[in-house]
């Protein structure tokens, strides 16, 4: 059996051991203040193995998918695309989806884009 | 006449109807032909970062393969749906793997490797238009308009895959501004995120990204702001103190080549 690292890793396709902590992920992210583990520390933590701790942080939900991260990493290890990883670890088992459709009739309002509920259960459901 | 095929997406049918409605009369005013595409589906709303999702890209997939078969480039209006369509195109170019599981998933007649070209509206006027046919077409320049663009996350980044603009620098909507007559006012946070979709769940937090870009644009002396996506225009107008109108770029534009009348609204 796999461990939980390597699930993470594979679900990315990126590798968490080619970052050099330079913080530029950091840096450029605008939900640095909504996340216990910020950018930089969040790939160190999957690079350590400590995938339950940022499977039960709030930061899997408050990243914006803006792709700072992903631009400006000189090493090509793309944050986004591990703390992505972990949110699907978390939402992939039973009973674990974030957003439900029994929700959404609550969250509408007449200016809501429809493009607003599909990347939302795009990102909270699976 | 040049001829694309044309994805709309979900939003442009309903919310962002004035998105699709103003993009299709300019098409029609610089003499280029969208052919919407028959039976669309959604894009997938956000590309999917997880390496090992095949069924969220096949939607953008079966886009790029009608492009393909009907000999046309793929237009997009919506910055999300371009984003979508255009990076899992590059996956079936780039990624064995997933090109391998996505056409065995759909068997295809002719397999798709990648073949469609998934270009923004943006990139249509500059790159197949050009600015300077545009400013030739302007009927009635927006002369005195001090505007903002707001590029937002989806149409720059990764730019190595959108391959859009300068992510840092971008400059095509505000050479866009100058075609239009208007003055194009550059700000520091136009390339930062609106809040996207946690205004679903977050809306304090979805707030506070949007009227710092507000905020920035006005202090700069913007009048009002232009954006190609239907998510941020919302965060911009419902998540800020409204303080600065937000268009899309289409309406400016068609209001400058003087098609944004009524004919072009039943259109």
């Amino acid at each position: 059996m796999i461990d939980m690292m390597e699930q993470i890793t594979r679900i990315a396709g990126v590798n968490p051991r080619k970052c050099m902590r330079c913080g530029k992920c950091s840096g450029a992210c605008p939900a640095y203040d909504e996340m216990e583990y910020h950018p930089h520390q969040f790939v160190s933590m999957v690079e350590n193995g400590r995938i339950d701790e940022l499977m039960r942080s709030k930061g899997i939900y408050t990243c914006l998918s803006c792709f700072a991260c992903v631009e400006r990493c000189p090493r090509s290890v793309e944050p986004a695309k591990l703390i992505e990883a972990v949110r699907c670890a978390v939402e992939r088992q039973q009973g674990m989806d974030r957003l439900r459709p029994e929700a959404v009739p609550g969250l509408l309002n007449p200016d809501l884009p429809q493009q607003a509920i599909t990347s939302a259960f795009r990102k909270y459901r699976k | 006449m040049m001829k694309f095929s044309y994805f709309p997406g979900c939003t442009l049918k309903t919310r962002g109807a004035a998105l699709d409605r103003c993009g299709r009369a300019a098409a029609e005013a610089l003499g280029f032909a969208l052919e919407e595409l028959p039976e669309w589906q959604c894009c997938g709303a956000v590309y999917p970062n997880a390496r090992d999702e095949i069924a969220t890209r096949l939607s953008s997939v079966r886009a790029l393969m009608a492009a393909r078969d009907a000999g046309t480039e793929l237009v997009t209006l919506c910055s999300a749906c371009h984003h979508v369509i255009k990076r899992v195109n590059g996956d079936i170019r780039r990624d064995e793997d997933i090109r391998a599981k996505v056409n065995n998933y759909l068997k295809p007649e002719a397999p798709y490797a990648g073949e469609a070209e998934a270009l923004h509206y943006l990139e249509v006027l500059r790159d197949r238009v050009g600015f300077d046919a545009v400013k030739q077409k302007v009927a009635a320049p927006l002369a005195g308009m001090k505007i903002g663009a707001y590029y937002g996350c989806l149409l720059l980044r990764p730019s190595k895959e959108l391959a859009f603009d300068d992510p840092e620098n971008p400059s095509v909507m505000e050479d866009l501004i100058r075609a239009l007559g208007a003055e194009p006012v550059v700000y520091a946070m136009r390339n930062e995120c609106c809040g996207g979709y946690v205004t679903i769940e977050n809306p304090d937090y979805a707030k506070k990204q949007a009227q710092r870009i507000v905020d920035n644009a006005k202090a700069l002396g913007a009048e009002c702001l232009i954006t190609a996506c239907p998510l941020c225009m919302y965060n911009l107008r419902a998540n800020t103190d409204g303080s600065l109108p937000v268009y899309y770029f289409t309406e400016l534009l068609a209001k400058a080549l003087g098609v944004d009348g009524e004919e072009a609204k039943q259109a």
